[in-house]
């Protein structure tokens, strides 16, 4: 494992990251670092590379150029560097990607026993502790087509957090749930954000960008554009690009 | 979903005015059904026709001037005269009351018949349980590997004060059962790991293998399989060691099911989300975890109706072994048609081993439709 | 989304660097190679455990090996002949050939028949004939649920039942059935017969050539003449001409009953005709199950939607329906082709001398298992790339005009 000297308080730093698709250059020089604690929003146009971008950090890609270090760990070729930042990154997908074949309580207790090697007991508690604050500890017992997308997406989330992650990536986590449950998913990250969670975030709700993040970065044709507080960036955007951006993402509105 | 909302609608007009009599009733039915047009009127007609006159030849043959029983004559080659006066007339049924025990067992020891007999039971109610949803667990592999123990230790016997039986004298049904049961027991974990292999992108000379035995086997016919396991495998094995032909045989037919298998394992771990993957990764799981808890669960759910149906393919394949000399149902069957008190009346003794073997692949084929039409409506809710 | 044209990422100056495998277990790519290694070190193994125990038993048995028994002589009787042949004078492999041609020669016919079959029973079992869709249904399911071996032997016996040929069945004037098989007229083939063929093959191309310029008439102009009055004429009438060129000649071979056999004509023999008849049954059924839920898969909206647009039920059809039937039709049809062909080799079980009954002999008389196994396999290996290929290629034909 290969420990650096990067500022200790740097929970990601990625360093001029580069990826390639064939011969399309899909991330060019990404550099960004996050701090410990810090909630950063990543916006853009589809195909930006944002989501692309948040998956190298748990080498649901692979990036090609340049450096990748969580919480201290580089992530290289090295399958235990891999092994230690899986354990400390949790996921939220677009489609919630829950397990439909073992039940809500399952879901939540798989990984903690399998991987960090949990006691059953122990891990059930630890679940059902973490259903309780994303606010569903009742439907434990079913299974995850019986839920609505909103709760579906809200177990997601406690699943991701019973492995008592360092960090949160979340990848588009509203996309693909009706108007009226996304409500309900963001109330639980707010939640999340209010406990000083490191939370990386691909979304387009600009709402949730300002009331929480501390930073929000903009992406466009894999590179990153612009990047600064909610408040710099959305009063005040610098580049055409961003202007555009947000243009048609309020009139989208 | 669709069905009952249409009778819902149905019944509430209905309540409400009675459809005119011109579109209910019999009458209607086969106006709209038998004569809609004079192009349908012509085929019900000529088909009609065509029914009874085969129905009827077949009843008269079948049922009534059909000879039930002959009575035992001193010279065992007259015993078939009466059936013999009737021939091309009516059928001679008293073959099958004669020979059934034979074409049930073969060569089996006839006191102890009860045992095959017993075994062509269990395997009947090892499928009735393996159909049933509410057993889809971790402890159907349990009854599974208890039943087929079973099984074996009753056909070889040798314990228990059972007499032993070596597989030379075992025959009939059981045969045809054990090869095609014992062939997708085996078959069925080896086709799995082939699966994996085949879709291993980063060994790919493990995928090369999986590809290259998959579509060898399936290029080529079973027969051939048999004809290797028959004359090349002895060639194979070093000097001594000599195994039962039966038991080549059955290599040869896992290794076959294997193949076939493999691929419908396959489709099931393509149907599966790329995000099912995605999620293990993200939480940590390590490639077996991974798929051993996520991947095949939800895969082997998912191919359960095909391999019902490749079950009955293999049902019907395992009949092949009469080619080389195996003594399964349909040798059994041969081999009493061949007995010269009964030559000339195999036409009867081939439908009732088509009779044996259509009640199995019938109830299977029902059965994986039903599964068929359950998953798509889960699928679709 | 944007619209410039040149985009950065397509940029050539970049491209992704090569990485560098580490020699550590913790390196997936070594773990891999290793494995990789690992699997082919234990096969490799097996194979030459069974080599040498394989080369130890033939050295015991004083079994040859290699292919040179191919160029000796065969004492192999063999009745359906393709090409010339005689037992005791011709070679092995002329035997074999042989039996490649016999297997051929069940194969194609009996994928022709069955398609036939299959789509009329197909097509039957949607009939809105309540009588017509239950009986096709029933033989569906009645055929498929029986051993195809246990079929072609009960047609066996039946052939084989028929009355010795003095006592033989006359369909019509001229086809006798009989227990030495279907005796058929045969047309005495001649020089214009075979520029008949040839007419007829120029014609296709022809109608080809005619189809494409009246697509490109119609395309340029909005109207057109017909496609089919000259496709008719021209398929039709240019073999007719050429034939009767050559002086019409119209020989039949008929097939004449003498003292306790036949003479002249073409004969289907009762293993020939057992194995095509139970083959063809079969598959039809399997076929008719394609067939009908490749119909059945093009939904009602596509017929709605068509017939909305003014396309008359013809059009219907062609432009819309079958290309979509088709495209979910052939891979399963591919499929039971493939095992059509693998079924043939049932021919064993009835006497029809095919590859793998001629094969089995010639290994049961030289004792050279391996080559003779070897042979059947890269026959059948053949034959199913061969289909495989030419349904790709159609399935590929058909997805293009299909779009």
């Amino acid at each position: 494992m290969s420990q650096t000297n990067e500022a200790p308080e740097a929970a990601i730093v990625l360093d001029r990251v580069n990826k390639w698709y064939g011969a399309m250059h899909v991330l060019r020089d990404v550099s960004i670092t996050i701090g410990k604690g810090e909630r950063v929003v990543v916006c853009g146009p589809s195909g930006s590379g944002k989501s692309t971008t948040i998956r190298c950090i748990n080498r649901l890609e692979e990036h090609q150029q340049g450096r990748i270090v969580v919480d201290g760990t580089e992530l290289t070729n090295d399958t235990r560097a891999l092994d230690t930042i899986r354990r400390e990154v949790g996921m939220v997908f677009q489609s919630f990607n829950l397990f439909p074949h073992l039940t809500i309580l399952e879901n939540c207790t798989l990984a903690p026993i399998q991987v960090r090697k949990m006691p059953k007991a122990e891990a059930e508690e630890l679940a059902m502790s973490y259903l309780r604050r994303v606010k569903i500890p009742e439907q434990a017992k079913k299974y995850p087509l019986q839920l609505s997308g909103g709760q579906q997406q809200r177990v997601a989330i406690a699943r991701a957090l019973c492995m008592k992650p360092k960090i949160m990536l979340f990848d588009e986590p509203t996309s693909a749930l009706d108007p009226e449950m996304i409500k309900e998913v963001l109330d639980t990250m707010v939640g999340l954000a209010e406990t000083g969670m490191t939370m990386v975030c691909v979304t387009h709700e600009m709402g949730f960008a300002r009331q929480v993040a501390n930073r929000v970065v903009f992406m466009d044709r894999g590179e990153v554009v612009e990047s600064g507080t909610p408040h710099e960036m959305f009063e005040n955007p610098q580049t055409e690009r961003l202007q555009t951006f947000l243009s048609q993402i309020l009139r989208g509105h | 979903m669709s069905g009952q909302t249409a009778t819902i609608i149905g019944t509430a007009s209905a309540a409400r005015e009675q459809p005119p009599a011109s579109l209910v009733g019999p009458w209607a039915w086969a106006r709209r059904n038998l004569f809609g047009s004079w192009w349908s009127s012509a085929v019900t007609i000529l088909l009609g026709y065509l029914i009874v006159r085969w129905a009827w030849g077949f009843i008269d043959w079948a049922v009534i001037n059909a000879v039930w029983s002959v009575p035992v004559a001193s010279n065992p080659l007259d015993t078939a005269a009466p059936c013999r006066q009737m021939a091309g007339v009516g059928a001679c049924w008293a073959v099958i009351g004669d020979k059934w025990r034979f074409i049930l067992f073969g060569r089996y020891p006839y006191d102890q018949q009860w045992r095959p007999a017993l075994c062509i039971l269990l395997f009947i109610a090892l499928y009735g349980v393996s159909a049933n949803r509410a057993f889809w667990r971790k402890e159907l592999l349990y009854i599974w590997v208890a039943t087929l123990a079973v099984i074996a230790f009753l056909m070889w016997g040798g314990v228990l004060g059972m007499d032993y039986v070596a597989q030379d004298q075992w025959g009939g049904l059981p045969i045809t059962l054990i090869l095609a049961t014992f062939g997708l027991a085996f078959a069925f974990p080896l086709a799995v790991v082939v699966a994996l292999g085949r879709r291993s992108t980063q060994l790919p000379a493990v995928k090369f293998l999986c590809v290259g035995y998959v579509e060898l086997i399936r290029g080529v016919p079973l027969i051939s399989l048999l004809f290797m396991a028959s004359v090349m495998f002895p060639l194979f094995m070093p000097e001594g060691l000599n195994p039962d032909k039966l038991l080549r045989a059955q290599i040869a037919i896992i290794l076959f099911a294997a193949a076939y298998l493999a691929e419908v394992v396959r489709g099931g771990l393509q149907s599966l989300p790329k995000g099912q993957y995605e999620a293990a990764d993200a939480l940590g799981l390590s490639y077996w975890q991974k798929t051993l808890k996520i991947i095949l669960p939800q895969a082997l759910r998912m191919v359960i109706p095909p391999l019902v149906n490749n079950f009955i393919s293999f049902f019907k394949d395992t009949s092949l072994v009469l080619i080389i000399g195996i003594f399964d149902l349909l040798t059994a069957g041969k081999v009493a048609m061949a007995d010269p008190t009964w030559t000339g009346f195999s036409t009867e003794i081939y439908l009732v081993l088509a009779a044996i073997y259509f009640v199995f692949c019938y109830a299977m084929s029902h059965y994986s439709r039903s599964l068929e039409r359950k998953f798509s409506r889960a699928r679709n809710r | 989304m944007s619209a410039t044209t040149s985009d950065p990422r397509l940029a050539p100056t970049r491209q992704a660097p090569k990485q560098r495998m580490q020699l550590s277990w913790t390196d997936p790519r070594f773990r891999n190679l290793v494995w990789q290694a690992l699997v082919l070190a234990i096969i490799v193994a097996v194979i030459w455990y069974l080599v040498g125990n394989t080369r130890h038993n033939l050295e015991a048995r004083h079994i040859a090996t290699g292919f040179g028994f191919l160029e000796s002589t065969s004492g192999i009787p063999i009745g359906e002949q393709m090409i010339p042949y005689t037992s005791g004078a011709s070679t092995y492999l002329r035997a074999l050939t042989e039996g490649v041609l016999n297997t051929l020669k069940v194969a194609i016919v009996g994928v022709i028949l069955s398609t036939i079959l299959g789509t009329i029973i197909g097509v039957g079992r949607l009939s809105p004939n309540w009588l017509l869709a239950k009986i096709t249904a029933v033989y569906v399911e009645v055929i498929r649920d029986i051993p195809v071996l246990l079929q072609l032997l009960f047609w066996y016996v039946l052939l084989q039942g028929l009355p010795a040929p003095k006592a033989s069945i006359r369909l019509g004037s001229a086809v006798f059935l009989s227990n030495r098989g279907i005796k058929v007229p045969l047309l005495v083939w001649e020089d214009a017969h075979t520029w008949a063929l040839v007419a007829f093959a120029v014609a296709i191309v022809l109608t080809f050539l005619w189809r494409r310029r009246v697509h490109r008439q119609r395309d340029l102009t909005g109207t057109a003449p017909k496609v089919w009055p000259v496709a008719l004429a021209l398929l039709i009438g240019l073999p007719v001409i050429v034939w009767a060129i050559f002086g019409a000649p119209l020989t039949i071979d008929m097939p004449q009953l003498h003292g306790f056999n036949f003479s002249g004509g073409g004969t289907i023999t009762p293993e020939y005709g057992a194995l095509t008849l139970g083959l063809v049954i079969y598959t039809s059924a399997f076929i008719a199950e394609i067939v009908r839920s490749g119909i059945q898969a093009v939904a009602q909206g596509q017929w709605e939607a068509s017939q909305a647009l003014g396309l008359h039920r013809g059009q219907t059809l062609n432009l819309v329906v079958l290309p979509q039937a088709l495209r979910v039709i052939i891979p399963p049809m591919t499929s039971e082709y493939l095992s059509l062909a693998k079924n043939s080799s049932l021919a064993v079980a009835i006497g029809y001398q095919d590859i793998v009954s001629i094969a089995s002999t010639i290994l049961n008389q030289t004792g050279q298992a391996i080559e003779g196994i070897a042979i059947i396999m890269l026959v059948y290996l053949t034959i199913s790339l061969s289909i495989s290929l030419f349904m790709n290629w159609y399935n590929a034909h058909i997805a293009l005009v299909g779009r």
